[in-house]
């Protein structure tokens, strides 16, 4: 329980950095770009929305630490300032929808990568030496050399475009999200393949390393020749004993790419123009809608150290030493 | 795993003799060339509309022309120069600073390893590309912006990775030694400390420059770059722009995309050779393998501690 409360005591000090630069960022970068922004909405906007424009930006006799102090208050209860780009429209109504886009592709491609990867791992490792073992390494770090949107940009051209196999673009084909009925499920999960694929393709190679190296460190422990010495099957002696205490590094890694492929997929979703937050992103940057871009920042850390943290959990469910108070 | 022992005459040998590092090189030195001499070969002005818009790659344009009608190939040349002095300044800075943070931690000990722990761990949480989006927006377009908000958010890990290593070699008998015989502190991790290091800050330096590449070329096709610039990462951002995708002109996304990911699989062998010279566990492991040993062998990880 002290592990668990640790590393929620490290989230929430990182949840606080990450609001404070959001805070201090309009207002001590150099050209003062908070005026700039004012400047240029000043004639399209009405007067009380420019006030709100100010206030937001620093643009008032506030002292500092009250307008911090209103500001962390309203990041608290959710409120993070208004959509230049669709004003009046409150930043959190322009992300929601994408949010359960991106919730949705991320969560299947990052689960679909790390089992594929495990399972690619522990058969390098099992197979040690073999054509798999000797040809999986090369071709994942070539893959792995791909920026995430020119794979995307690739596959998209192929199969979408050449191919015709997959819809190009969007999540759904009606105007409206389809009814949770067989048919809708099926049109979502056409349009969620190929962006799923572009993640899985770039992100395997990590897992599967990963994997092949614990294994072999722990084929070469005792318990695995005792085991195979009992005459357990080699099936039960892979799967049983060694992939089960092989797997905890990747669960560690688990958390660590969490972000690094919530980067990657906002650029896939950009290219697949998959409506989830990278698409907003995108929208936010072409349109220079400060609010929005920061509020994307805001929530996509929130949302990826809740994601760390949840592999914290799951991590002390499954590692014994860490459960019983051993030193975390 | 010492400079001496990685780069020794053996170790040369075998790291010339190898055929990764031999495909790594020469495409790494084929591009780097390239580029390095695009004043001299391109054949257009990269920025000039020089042919019809979209022309597929025929004998006057060898790579095609964009859509707006610039040439590729002299695209891909020039980008390749500005794409690749910027990714090796930064590659350069992240690693001295995650150097300069790793050894600060390792020399005062105490609460200042522990602040920097901290604040490296907080680096590492944050999600890179919206922080780095958000910096950047703020930030006028162009290479130094590029250079310092890549700076700013690429290091963490670099840091953790040092001082860990930091860590272990500060146990081993010859730092006992320096340290029994009164030589300072600062003395002992320039002299001692830092040399012994060479294998990993050089592992660690080739994977920034990879790092380096894809994150410039990812912010230029969201559009954060300077768009009179050329670099490969600007040419993708222009070609799904002008919706090169469905007018069939692949032209345009594949030779900026193949540059980056070549450049990247390159180092990226390079590196894994290295590694497995200048690493004695899997050297062992292949002479074993070539000796028709198949059992595996024991392969000791190192132990990341896992701390907060």
């Amino acid at each position: 329980m002290y592990y668990i409360a640790k590393r929620l005591a490290f989230y929430v000090l990182a949840a606080f950095v990450a609001i404070t630069v959001n805070f201090f960022l309009p207002r001590l970068t150099p050209g003062d770009p908070a005026s700039t922004i004012v400047a240029t909405y000043s004639t399209s906007l009405n007067a009380e929305s420019l006030a709100a424009l100010k206030a937001a930006y620093g643009l008032t006799d506030e002292p500092l630490l009250q307008q911090y102090l209103s500001y962390l208050g309203n990041v608290l209860r959710g409120d993070f300032g208004r959509s230049l780009s669709n004003f009046p429209a409150p930043v959190m109504a322009v992300i929601g929808a994408g949010f359960g886009w991106s919730i949705l592709l991320g969560l299947t491609s990052v689960l679909l990568s790390f089992v594929l990867g495990s399972v690619l791992g522990a058969i390098a490792a099992w197979r040690r030496g073999g054509w798999f073992d000797r040809l999986t390494p090369p071709v994942l770090l070539f893959l792995g050399s791909f920026p995430y949107f020119f794979l995307a940009l690739l596959l998209f051209y192929v199969f979408c475009f050449k191919l015709g196999w997959f819809p190009m673009g969007n999540a759904y084909s009606s105007v409206n999200p389809p009814a949770l009925n067989l048919a809708g499920v099926g049109d979502i999960l056409m349009h969620l393949i190929a962006p799923a694929f572009t993640i899985v393709l770039v992100s395997l190679g990590p897992w599967t390393l990963n994997m092949r190296n614990a294994m072999i460190g722990v084929l070469s422990e005792d318990y695995l020749t005792l085991a195979e010495a009992k005459g357990l099957q080699p099936r039960q002696v892979l799967l049983s004993h060694a992939v089960r205490t092989a797997l905890l590094p990747n669960i560690t890694a688990l958390g660590a790419a969490v972000g690094a492929v919530f980067s990657g997929q906002l650029l896939t979703e950009i290219v697949f123009t998959y409506p989830g937050l990278g698409y907003s992103l995108m929208r936010a940057v072409s349109a220079v809608d400060y609010p929005l871009m920061q509020a994307l920042f805001l929530i996509i850390t929130l949302s990826v150290l809740a994601a760390n943290f949840f592999v914290d959990t799951l991590y002390v469910l499954l590692d014994p030493r860490v459960r019983t108070g051993g030193e975390a | 795993m010492s400079l001496s022992e990685t780069f020794g005459a053996k170790a040369r040998r075998q790291l010339l003799g190898s055929i990764p590092v031999t495909v790594g090189l020469v495409i790494l030195g084929a591009l780097v060339a390239a580029s390095a001499l695009a004043q001299l070969v391109a054949p257009y002005n990269p920025k000039r509309a020089t042919g019809g818009i979209n022309e597929p790659p025929s004998l006057t344009h060898l790579f095609g022309t964009t859509g707006q009608g610039q040439d590729v190939l002299s695209q891909f040349l020039y980008g390749g120069q500005n794409t690749l002095w910027v990714a090796f300044s930064i590659a350069v800075l992240t690693t001295l600073l995650a150097l300069i943070v790793a050894l600060t931690a390792a020399y005062f000990r105490g609460w200042v390893d522990d602040l920097l722990t901290l604040v490296t761990n907080v680096f590492l949480v944050i999600p890179g590309l919206p922080l780095v989006v958000v910096l950047a927006a703020f930030l006028p377009p162009g290479p130094l912006t590029m250079i310092m908000v890549l700076t700013i958010t690429g290091w963490a890990f670099g840091a953790r990775l040092f001082r860990s290593q930091a860590l272990s070699l500060r146990e081993r008998e010859f730092i006992a030694a320096a340290e029994d015989v009164g030589e300072s502190r600062w003395r002992i991790v320039a002299i001692e400390l830092l040399p012994n290091m060479g294998s990993v800050v050089a592992a660690y330096f080739v994977n920034q420059v990879i790092f380096a590449i894809t994150a410039q070329a990812s912010l230029e096709f969201l559009g954060l770059g300077d768009g009179g610039q050329i670099t490969w990462g600007s040419m993708l951002f222009w070609a799904q722009n002008s919706s090169a995708l469905i007018r069939g002109a692949w032209w345009t996304f594949v030779v900026p995309g193949m540059a980056i990911a070549l450049t990247a699989f390159s180092l990226a062998l390079i590196n894994n050779a290295v590694d497995e010279i200048g690493n004695p566990r899997l050297r062992a492991d292949r002479l074993m393998r070539r000796a028709g040993v198949r059992k595996p062998s024991a392969t000791l990880m190192t132990p990341v501690k896992r701390d907060a």
